[in-house]
């Protein structure tokens, strides 16, 4: 019920992120998703693609400062509501989030919402048991 | 106007035989008392009676500024801790400061220097001397405080910071003359102008301004905006502190050394040859005088020339040029002296932290600024932005409690910093000659 994401620290200079996106091209590796938290000096870049040990293996070659973390895919209906009911199940229950992005789902009418959590096993098993649809990571990468 | 007539214009002739009678009394002293300096000159194969004539001098060895921090905190004292007065210390590269004492000789000797200092810029009795130099381990503040006292003025013993206060002070008692760092008496006309207030109204007249270094355009900034006359004054808390050497306000180029206290050479300092007056090169002092902690040969590591050629002042002591730069690594920021090596080692401490570092030192507006740029690895990366701005403020915290400065951390990828083979730069000084 984890899904692999690759985070990548990346310095406020130009051309960082076109050499992250050059060496996944290299290894055809496709990105399914991304999202950037950035500060005045620095940013991170978290991505999730389909294939993660080539996608690490590439960058890390490529001289990034690369690392893994696991976090949780939710599928929400996409309508309006869908990401409010999953975030009033979570402060219900008490689970931080550490930080979030989201991308619509292609072909269906579903939302994909990416959570980073403290306590994963914790908030996947409340997730579970209020019947929201947590994806594995096998069904997210070939999304 | 001269302090002491009888010293100050004392002939040549007369100046160099009395330093080579206080040289060889010095080299007899450390020979009889400091376990070191024995050691030293038997290594050299020089005793003191070899030492009869001023050039006898070239056959001592050198003192370096790490024999000071071997013999750490009081190995090099020539006297012991019952006669010693007063304690000094300035900081050193690995967190152990350099420690010098002084005996009450010693203070009235510095006192009279100070004295001599405040007099040849142009003070005197009847000035309110404000002495925004810190007061502590640091020499500045107590050292100009004692001259100020001998020569009759009246000293506003201020210390550093709280630049409000110091501005309200300053305008209210009727300040005449300031003591502080250069970049702090253009700090403070900044700070007035902001408070809507024009310093160069205030009853400023002299700024004697040391303990970093400056150029001549900084001078022509402080002259125009503080509207004061700028003297340049030299110091290092080993050989004395503030008082070792000063402009005069006649000439206002190149500074005194008391010669009948201190003897300067100028050396290579790659190969420790002297080299003769009006040659670049590093400063050499050898204090003839000091009791406490009498020093051989000291190299300065401050890169200047000797000017022999007789000032209109009519003192007859040689002048310094203004020091142009080291012959080591170490920085001046802030009036703080910062060793790159201290950076590393806060570095080295933090747990995951790659010794590889730059240092960009800059100036905005007034003040010099410090940023330290820190590699990123496995071990400190995190995916969440607040771990990471947690590691630069508590390097930042580290390297304040260490240097007593603020800097500011930036994080940056990996191996974009140069690895240490060979001479990698550590530091990028961008600040205006």
């Amino acid at each position: 019920m984890k899904v692999q994401q690759i985070s990548i620290f990346i310095e406020n200079k130009s051309g960082r992120l076109a050499e992250v996106a050059r060496l996944l091209d290299e290894r055809k590796v496709s990105i399914r998703a991304l999202s950037l938290a950035d500060t005045s000096d620095f940013g991170i870049l978290r991505l999730l693609v389909d294939n993660t040990d080539a996608a690490l293996f590439a960058l890390k070659e490529g001289g990034f400062t690369v690392s893994k973390t696991e976090v949780v895919a939710v599928e929400v209906p996409d309508q309006p509501g869908g990401l409010s009911r999953i975030l009033q199940v979570l402060d219900e229950s008490q689970i931080n989030v550490e930080y979030m992005y989201a991308f619509a789902e292609r072909n269906a009418n579903n939302a994909i919402i990416i959570f980073r959590f403290d306590d994963i096993d914790n908030a996947i098993g409340t997730l579970q048991a209020k019947g929201v649809s947590v994806l594995t990571g096998e069904r997210l990468y070939s999304l | 106007m001269i302090w002491n007539d009888d010293f100050e214009t004392l002939p040549r002739e007369a100046l160099e035989s009395l330093q080579a009678k206080r040289l060889k009394q010095v080299s007899e002293r450390v020979y009889a008392t400091v376990p070191f300096y024995r050691q030293q000159f038997d290594q050299a194969g020089v005793k003191p009676e070899n030492i009869r004539s001023l050039d006898d001098l070239r056959r001592l060895p050198f003192t370096l500024k790490q024999d000071m921090r071997d013999n750490y905190p009081y190995g090099l004292f020539a006297k012991p801790l019952d006669q010693i007065v007063r304690i000094h210390a300035s900081s050193g590269t690995t967190g152990k400061p350099t420690v010098v004492g002084y005996t009450r000789r010693d203070i009235e000797n510095w006192t009279e220097l100070m004295a001599r200092s405040f007099v040849a810029a142009g003070a005197h009795c009847g000035d309110v001397i404000h002495n925004a130099y810190g007061y502590g381990l640091f020499t500045g503040g107590l050292g100009a405080h004692y001259g100020a006292e001998r020569i009759g003025a009246s000293v506003i013993p201020m210390s550093g910071g709280n630049t409000k206060k110091q501005l309200m002070i300053m305008q209210d008692f009727g300040s005449t003359v300031l003591t502080c760092t250069p970049s702090y008496s253009l700090f403070l006309a900044e700070a007035a102008a902001e408070e809507g207030v024009d310093i160069r109204k205030f009853k400023l007249r002299v700024g004697i301004l040391g303990a970093e270094p400056w150029s001549e355009r900084m001078r022509d900034e402080i002259e125009a905006k503080v509207g004061i006359k700028a003297i340049d004054i030299y110091g290092l808390s080993e050989i004395l502190g503030p008082g070792v050497g000063i402009e005069c306000i006649e000439a206002q180029s190149g500074l005194h050394i008391w010669e009948d206290h201190f003897i300067p050479e100028i050396i290579d300092p790659h190969t420790c040859e002297v080299l003769p007056d009006g040659e670049q090169g590093e400063l050499v002092i050898t204090t003839i005088t000091k009791e406490g902690i009498p020093l051989i040969r000291y190299r300065t590591r401050d890169i200047t020339r000797i000017i022999a050629e007789p000032c209109i002042c009519g003192r007859t002591h040689r002048r310094l040029a203004r020091m142009s730069g080291r012959s080591d690594d170490m920085l001046i920021i802030r009036g703080v002296n910062v060793f790159p090596s201290q950076i590393e080692s806060v570095l080295m401490q933090i747990e995951g932290v790659e010794p590889h570092y730059l240092l960009i030192v800059d100036r905005e507006g007034t003040l010099d600024t410090l940023e330290v740029q820190v590699e990123v690895n496995e071990q400190t990366f995190s995916d969440e932005i607040k771990v990471l701005q947690g590691l630069s403020r508590r390097i930042e915290k580290e390297i304040k409690d260490l240097l007593g400065i603020s800097c500011r951390i930036r994080l940056v990828e990996p191996k974009t910093l140069v690895r240490s083979e060979g001479k990698a730069q550590r530091v990028i000084d961008k600040r205006p000659k």
